[in-house]
């Protein structure tokens, strides 16, 4: 009896497997695979697309842009999403892979909001990640000691952060957290400290800081006056072919771009008026 | 003082640390479950997740999590059983033995992180299974193999020698021995282990997060054909478990009421372990009764 | 032939089962183990990359304290130090199990010398919920409870090892406890009835007499609660605050092994450096289960000869 039962529940998963490995005629799907950041982006305009077009999926995975990365340039997704030029990393061969810019992020410095400081120089801001401020009071503060709370290395908020505000400066070893949420609920919780993260995540739970006069708006990307931004990258290897190319010929349609990608707290790559390029050079663009 | 007061002393110690770890977990439970479970509702329970709006659910993870448990357990126990047998009945005492318990024990202290990532090298990219289920539960069943052989092997070990000779003597073979007299005598341990096995296996996070995958694609409950992309039970498509969901929105969630979500998945994921814990009891009770009264 | 001869000749119907049964138990327990050297052999042969193909020394690896994988030091060498990390596994796995372990023979002698029938009813199904309760569970709850609670006492931010060991210490309490009590229950009933009859009391025969008689075993459940602890990644990843520093004091931010793996993972590209450099980590923690083991085996061995 017993052992019936377990043939035949082996019976039914083996034709399972069988099934599952046919599932591609019935109905087609691509895979994401990379930033966290970009992750919620993508799947909500999957998902989207999924109900506009029947039969037609998109999976999309986390797992960070290292991973994402190393998925394209491999061949074992379709997508590799990345908050990085796949030229920054190491051990990516760039030429091969394909760059579609889907949207930009902006990054700005939270601090704790006992500490009241509102305004810093790119200077100073650069100083205290490098340990060379450890007091608010050095920068008009209270007599705080400042809490470093800084990124994951290699992850891309990090890296964007390091290149646009620390530039060859090198960041004091500190606390690191690999979560955005994380880092948010550490900084509003720690008298002094101080991190930074995407516009899309600052809440009312941390303030934010104007760098040289200049406060963290959309706006003031897409002129460049904030400079602390970056690209949202989805990579192909080659030129994108079938589902993959139109589900990316959707989420760049102006529609989405100007709808679905700006309501969802990222910045629409149309609405910049520079561009800039792997090394950091600007170029303005109507 | 003398010996009889240390003695009373030491009683009234002694049942205050028993006391003290009841209490600690009641606080744990407790907090849990007034945290979360005003956030249990049965919209909860049955809606899918949502990424940037208020009122989503965890209907899509609680699913996963069950058919993800499923299917590592089917993988798992047939397995686990014969290789509990081989260790039990067969296995002769030389070096060898001793080199397979030591990969086994190492197999189960292994860090849940690594025997992921294992699996998202093997499974999801060596076997192109790509972040599916079926990637998933094949991790799942590495990540608990060693245990349930273990379980198993104690199971068998507890049964009396005496049993075996009774059965050896009336001329069965070893196997059959095992079988029809030892299997049957241990069945209540070895379903108690499995259950709390499965309680494990649903709790588990680290080891999926590479191999099912971290998003939850939403699926089509009217259609239960295996074959079709957004069925429920396609075993090809990413999962995302309520373990994993509980660790994404403690990092990543940006829906305005992510805390609500991981209170309440979390109260959900306890309550599960818990009906889990007692079902391993009632039916290992159960079961026992009926072996040893038939 | 005659069928007689035939009959005793050929193998019997148990007997083929018995092959059979044999040969299907005998295919699992290879698998298993089969799956243990894919482990080994994946893990070792990107851990190795580090040191062989990488040319990282395995002396600078294992005594340098700065971990920044990208870059390179003033003398070209890769910044691959991993022991602030080797510390904090240490430290977070030793003090949580000089924290649990006292408790664990507490509540272990309770059960089986002081009041069994409860221990049965009460702490045994206590003991099973705290090993059921999942890793993200307590990380959630170490986080929203233990991190301010540490905070408000002590300052700073929280995060440290103080965090991760007492996080470390609910999770490993079960598996100490468990092998504890079976160590107890291991001691002979002929012990405890000798120093009873001697007239000694309930407490002296516990403490002279079963605690010496249960003390390997006792440890062994030590060791492999230690070795629990030291595995473990995503509660302590959420308490501990992964600062790649040497840890100062128990209150500032600290990183284990664990922790930078499952956070450096994503990060990194597979076949870089800093990849690499994860997967020796990763190697170390093997490594370290091993040892815990054999640890273990020692032990019992010990054990079993001064019986």
């Amino acid at each position: 009896m017993r052992k019936r039962n377990v043939i035949s529940l082996l019976v039914t998963f083996s034709l399972l497997l069988l099934a599952g490995c046919q599932s591609k005629q019935n109905g087609q799907s691509v895979t994401a695979v990379g930033s966290s950041a970009l992750q919620p982006l993508i799947e909500a305009l999957a998902e989207q697309y999924s109900a506009e077009h029947r039969g037609q999926f998109i999976n999309v995975q986390g797992g960070g842009s290292g991973t994402g990365l190393s998925q394209i340039q491999s061949g074992a997704v379709q997508m590799g999403n990345s908050d990085l030029f796949a030229e920054e990393k190491a051990g990516i061969k760039a030429d091969e892979l394909v760059d579609h810019r889907v949207a930009v992020v902006g990054i700005t410095p939270i601090i704790n909001k006992k500490v009241g400081v509102k305004n810093l120089t790119l200077g100073q801001l650069a100083q205290i990640f490098s340990g060379e401020i450890d007091n608010w009071q050095a920068v008009g503060g209270p007599d705080q000691p400042v809490v470093l709370v800084n990124r994951a290395q290699g992850s891309g908020t990090r890296t964007t952060f390091e290149q646009w505000v620390m530039k060859s400066r090198k960041t004091k070893p500190a606390q690191e957290q690999d979560s955005t949420g994380m880092v948010r609920s550490i900084v509003a919780n720690t008298p002094g400290a101080i991190s930074y993260l995407a516009f899309s995540y600052v809440d009312h739970s941390v303030a934010t800081v104007n760098l040289d006069g200049v406060a963290p708006t959309d706006a003031n990307v897409m002129t460049n006056d904030w400079p602390i931004w970056s690209y949202e990258h989805v990579y192909t290897k080659g030129k994108p072919t079938g589902l993959t190319k139109r589900f990316l010929a959707y989420v760049l349609s102006a529609d989405v771009q100007h709808q679905q990608v700006g309501s969802m707290g990222y910045i629409p790559v149309a609405k910049m008026t520079v561009e800039r390029s792997v090394d950091g050079q600007i170029t303005k663009v109507n | 003082m003398n010996a009889k007061k240390w003695d009373k002393v030491a009683t009234a110690v002694l049942t205050g640390i028993a006391g003290l770890i009841v209490l600690l977990l009641a606080c744990l439970l407790g907090y849990i479950l007034v945290r979360g479970l005003p956030h249990v509702t049965w919209q909860f329970l049955t809606k899918p997740a949502q990424t940037f709006t208020k009122g989503g659910g965890i209907g899509v993870q609680l699913f996963n999590s069950f058919y993800l448990l499923i299917l590592a357990m089917v993988i798992s126990i047939p397995l686990s059983i014969g290789a509990g047998i081989y260790l039990a009945e067969y296995a002769p005492k030389n070096w060898v033995t001793n080199v397979v318990r030591t990969a086994i024990e190492v197999l189960s202290s292994l860090p849940s992180v690594v025997v992921g990532l294992f699996g998202f090298l093997v499974f999801v990219i060596q076997f192109k299974l790509g972040f599916s289920i079926l990637a998933g539960a094949l991790v799942l069943t590495v990540f608990n193999l060693p245990l349930l052989t273990r379980n198993v092997e104690d199971a068998l070990k507890s049964i009396h020698f005496t049993q075996r000779e009774a059965g050896l003597a009336l001329g069965l073979s070893r196997y059959e021995t095992v079988k029809h007299v030892v299997i049957p005598e241990a069945l209540p341990n070895i379903i108690t282990g499995m259950i709390l096995g499965a309680g494990r296996v649903f709790g588990e996070a680290a080891a999926l997060i590479y191999t099912a995958g971290q998003s939850a694609p939403s699926l089509d409950f009217t259609n239960w054909n295996p074959m079709y992309i957004a069925s429920p039970l396609n075993p090809m498509r990413p999962a995302e478990t309520l373990a994993v969901h509980i660790w994404k929105i403690n990092s990543e969630g940006i829906m305005p009421d992510a805390t609500a979500v991981s209170a309440g998945a979390s109260a959900v994921l306890i309550i599960a372990v818990l009906l889990f814990n007692w079902l391993a009891r009632v039916i290992g009770k159960r079961v026992y009764r009926k072996m040893t009264a038939a | 032939m005659d069928p007689i001869k035939a009959s005793l000749l050929k193998k019997s119907r148990a007997a083929k089962s018995e092959t059979r049964g044999k040969l299907i138990s005998l295919v699992c327990i290879s698998l298993i183990v089969f799956i243990v050297l894919a482990i080994f052999y994946f893990v070792a042969s990107r851990g190795l990359a580090t040191f062989f193909k990488d040319k990282v020394s395995i002396g600078r690896f294992l005594t340098q304290s700065t971990w920044n994988p990208s870059l390179k030091d003033s003398h070209g060498h890769p910044e691959v130090g991993a022991l602030p990390m080797i510390m904090g596994s240490f430290g977070v796995t030793f003090l949580a199990a000089l924290l649990a372990t006292p408790f664990a023979i507490g509540a272990g002698i309770f059960m089986t010398e002081i009041s069994p029938k409860r221990g049965e009813k009460l702490l045994q199904p206590v003991m099973e919920l705290l090993v059921g309760i999942p890793s993200v569970v307590y990380g959630f709850i170490g986080l929203s409870v233990i991190v301010p609670a540490v905070r408000h006492l002590f300052g700073g931010s929280g995060f440290g090892i103080l965090a991760g060991t007492c996080v470390l210490f609910v999770m490993i309490l079960p598996t100490v406890t468990s092998m504890t009590v079976d160590a107890l229950k291991s001691v002979p009933r002929h012990y405890r009835e000798a120093s009873l009859a001697l007239g000694a009391t309930r407490w002296q025969t516990t403490w002279k007499v079963v605690l010496k008689a249960a003390t390997p075993g006792i440890l062994t459940g030590v060791v492999f609660g230690m070795a629990r602890a030291f595995g473990e990644a995503l509660a302590v990843q959420m308490v501990i605050g992964n600062a790649a520093l040497l840890p100062h004091n128990l209150i500032t931010p600290a990183s284990t092994l664990t922790s930078v793996l499952t956070m450096g993972m994503g990060n990194t590209v597979m076949g870089s450096l800093a990849n690499n450099a994860l997967w020796s980590l990763a190697l170390l923690l093997l490594l370290m289960s091993l040892l815990f083991n054999l640890l273990v085996r020692l032990i019992g061995r010990k054990g079993a000869m001064n019986r």
